[in-house]
């Protein structure tokens, strides 16, 4: 009786038909439809592209000039303006501009995809607790399944470079925006909902006027989340060929290039944290009115 | 249209169950058998929210609902707008079947037709006080210059001139609650319905605001559903007061039915710790005026009180209007002093008319100041009716015949 001693286990031949099958259907997919899989993304590509030529190819004044006007515009704060400006000279200095640049670019645009996705999943997940049931799992998954794991299937699908970085970024990071868009919407005020209803407020009018303005600061919150995830994923992200501050990171690790990794690094760290204050700055004042104390 | 209107009853309810839970329907039959709510909560899990509740509410009137916390008072009014919708039973307003109408319609129909006023308030925190009284307006597509006149115009009304900019998060409870007041009439819904709208303010707040909404309600005379747990409030407002009990009406009428023929113990233990003096107008408790005098000498006087058997009497000159009390003895004095002719106005004892409209309280030290029942009139001055001390004191001390324990609430 060996099953008593050792746990019963799959013969290997049975696991090898198994891996072959599974790994030859997939193969065989991807070649079939990778190429239209390909196309169906090139818009993406070229706009990455000419986004990330676009920061490149401006003048460094005039791309800091805009991101601090941003921020400011964002924040309204002087404060944060000027240590924007600060910091990104500083990384000017150590000569990692260009490199962040590039993930700027990518970070931004898999924030605003993930934004655009992430919000009407949400918004399906609150309307329908079937929906809910279903994504909860899937999301459940996304978050804990190791990121090299689904970046397999994705290099297989679309080879090296920046389209499978931005799909692997966009899966890791796109779960807190669909969670936190669904709980702000299913912890609206009742009353003010059926205020709304009594008013005769037609399902948009709901949506658009009353749920989502209400569940504003758990998006904000969802979206600040979904940043500073997608910005832990650069590094990853740049092992299939994302350019950026990521890169540097990998060959000093296989370099032991300790300061070059320990600036490429803080450079990160510097844009998560732009991020997160000018994102939770903004979110602040735009929910100045809602109970949402300063913290 | 016709129909409602000839009777004046604006909104009908007719054999309305709630029942809350999955399997409504089928569970249904437990409660038509019968079964009361905490048998059938213990059998099925549903709760009964509302059983067989029958209505009519006039055009114009205040309508109180009243009952404890758990007696599905929220759950009525939200019949009428079709926040909820029934299980069984129907809800005629205006001879429309609310239950009829598809969604299109539904929302057209409380964009017009109602409005309603939350407890706590319901209010768009992220939109100013102006935008929050224009939301009915927004919502049917007003343009935005004339709902915000609208919107100005109401909240002048309701006392917050100058408060447009302010969001709700910067007001007290009291003024929120005049927002969500001036946004259900923003809307000219001639139905107003209002769920314990002023219960969670500060009494004296509170009161302000009934006073706010009667004032409101003499102008605008729009139908208003509305609910309290508050006797006090409930008499203060209700032209009549519906008494709901786990789910069921147990009584309907006027104040004064209610404070003086409660239906059951459980009005009883209702209205027991009212004041009545304070509860009840002078015309709730007034009896039609015994004797009415229309001479015009002192002969003609006597003659009068003595068909009438008394040995006083209401002076009512030929308009009607309430003179004062001519008095026998005082008559007869006169007569025998050989003062035939002297006019009856100067016999006439001066005892003022009083107003059918004030608390009971508030004349309670007249009747006890004169021996005379105390002629109410109204405002032309026409004699209605009258109140005895003796009607007055029988009222006021049936309560102190209850001795029993305090009432559950
Ligand atoms: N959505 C619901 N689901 C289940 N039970 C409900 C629901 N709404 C109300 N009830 C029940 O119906 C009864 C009446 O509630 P409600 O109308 O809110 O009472 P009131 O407003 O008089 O305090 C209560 O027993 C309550 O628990
Ligand atoms: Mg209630």
């Amino acid at each position: 009786m060996s099953w008593l001693t050792e746990m019963p286990q799959m013969s290997r031949a049975d696991m090898l038909t198994l891996r072959q099958t599974l790994d030859g259907a997939y193969r065989t997919f991807s070649r079939q439809y990778g190429d239209s899989i390909e196309a169906f993304f090139n818009p993406l590509l070229q706009f990455l592209i000419g986004f990330e030529r676009l920061l490149l190819t401006t003048p460094w004044w005039l791309v800091l000039g805009v991101i601090t006007a941003l921020v400011y515009a964002a924040s309204r704060s002087w404060k944060l303006s000027l240590g924007v400006v600060v910091a990104l000279m500083l990384i000017g200095w150590f000569g990692m501009w260009e490199d962040t640049m590039r993930t700027m670019s990518i970070i931004m645009v898999c924030t605003l995809l993930a934004i655009a996705m992430g919000i009407p999943i949400g918004i399906l997940m609150a309307a329908s607790d079937r929906a809910r049931s279903v994504i909860t799992p899937v999301l459940d998954v996304m978050q804990t399944m190791p990121a090299f794991v689904y970046l397999i299937p994705v290099v297989m699908l679309l080879g090296i470079g920046r389209i499978p970085g931005v799909i692997a970024v966009v899966i890791y990071a796109i779960p807190p925006v669909i969670r936190l868009t669904n709980l702000g919407i299913r912890l609206v005020d009742k009353e003010v909902l059926e205020a709304a209803t009594a008013y005769g407020v037609s399902p948009l009018q709901r949506l658009l006027g009353v749920q989502l303005p209400l569940a504003m600061p758990n998006i904000m919150a969802g979206i600040n989340q979904t940043i500073m995830m997608a910005l832990a994923m650069v590094v990853i992200a740049s092992m299939i060929g994302v350019q950026g501050l990521g890169q540097p990171v990998l060959r000093s690790i296989t370099n032991q290039y300790f300061t070059l990794g320990l600036l490429n690094g803080l450079a990160i760290v510097v844009l998560a944290i732009i991020f997160d204050r000018v994102s939770q700055a903004y979110a602040r004042r735009a929910q100045r009115h809602m109970g949402v104390r300063d913290s | 249209m016709s129909e409602s209107s000839r009777a004046d009853v604006q909104i009908r309810v007719e054999g309305l169950y709630k029942l809350f839970g999955a399997k409504a329907k089928t569970t249904m039959a437990r409660v038509h058998a019968g079964e009361s709510k905490t048998e059938i909560l213990a059998a099925t899990g549903h709760t009964l929210g509302l059983r067989d509740i029958n209505l009519d509410i006039r055009r114009g009137e205040i309508f109180v609902i009243m009952g404890l916390s758990g007696s599905g008072k929220s759950t009525l009014i939200r019949h009428f707008n079709r926040l909820i919708d029934p299980t069984e039973g129907r809800i005629l307003i205006e001879g429309t079947d609310v239950m009829k109408l598809p969604p299109k319609q539904l929302r057209e129909f409380r964009r017009h037709k109602m409005s309603m006023v939350f407890q706590r308030f319901g209010l768009l925190p992220h939109r100013n006080v102006q935008d929050n009284v224009a939301f009915g307006l927004r919502v049917q597509g007003v343009k935005r210059q004339q709902r915000e006149e609208e919107a100005r115009r109401w909240l002048k009304d309701v006392g917050l001139d100058g408060y447009e900019e302010q969001f709700p998060s910067q007001l007290s409870g009291g003024q929120q609650q005049r927002v969500g007041l001036a946004r259900a009439l923003c809307t000219n819904a001639d139905i107003l319905l209002m769920d314990e709208a002023f219960s969670a303010l500060d009494p004296l707040i509170r009161s302000e605001m009934q006073d706010q909404l009667i004032e409101l309600q003499a102008r605008l005379q729009k139908t208003i559903i509305f609910i309290t747990h508050d006797l006090d409030e409930a008499l203060r407002l209700g032209d009549r007061i519906a008494i709901l009990r786990d789910g069921a009406l147990v009584q309907v009428g006027e104040p004064r039915d209610i404070l003086l023929e409660p239906a059951d113990n459980y009005v009883e233990s209702f209205v027991r710790d009212v004041n009545r003096a304070r509860a009840l107008t002078v015309d709730a408790v007034m009896k039609p005026p015994r004797y009415r005098i229309t001479a015009h000498s002192i002969d003609e006087a006597l003659a009068q009180m003595r068909t009438l058997k008394s040995d006083w009497g209401y002076q009512v000159s030929d308009s009607g209007a309430y003179q004062g009390i001519l008095n026998r003895n005082r008559l007869e004095a006169a007569q025998q002093s050989g003062g035939d002719q002297t006019p009856l106005d100067q016999l006439l004892e001066s005892v003022p008319g009083i107003s059918g409209k004030v608390a009971l309280e508030e004349v309670l030290p007249k009747t006890l100041n004169t021996e005379y029942a105390l002629p109410v009139v109204d405002e032309q001055g026409e004699l209605q009716g009258e109140v005895s001390r003796r009607e007055v004191s029988r009222i006021l001390s049936r309560q102190q015949q209850d001795p029993e324990a305090a009432p559950e609430h």
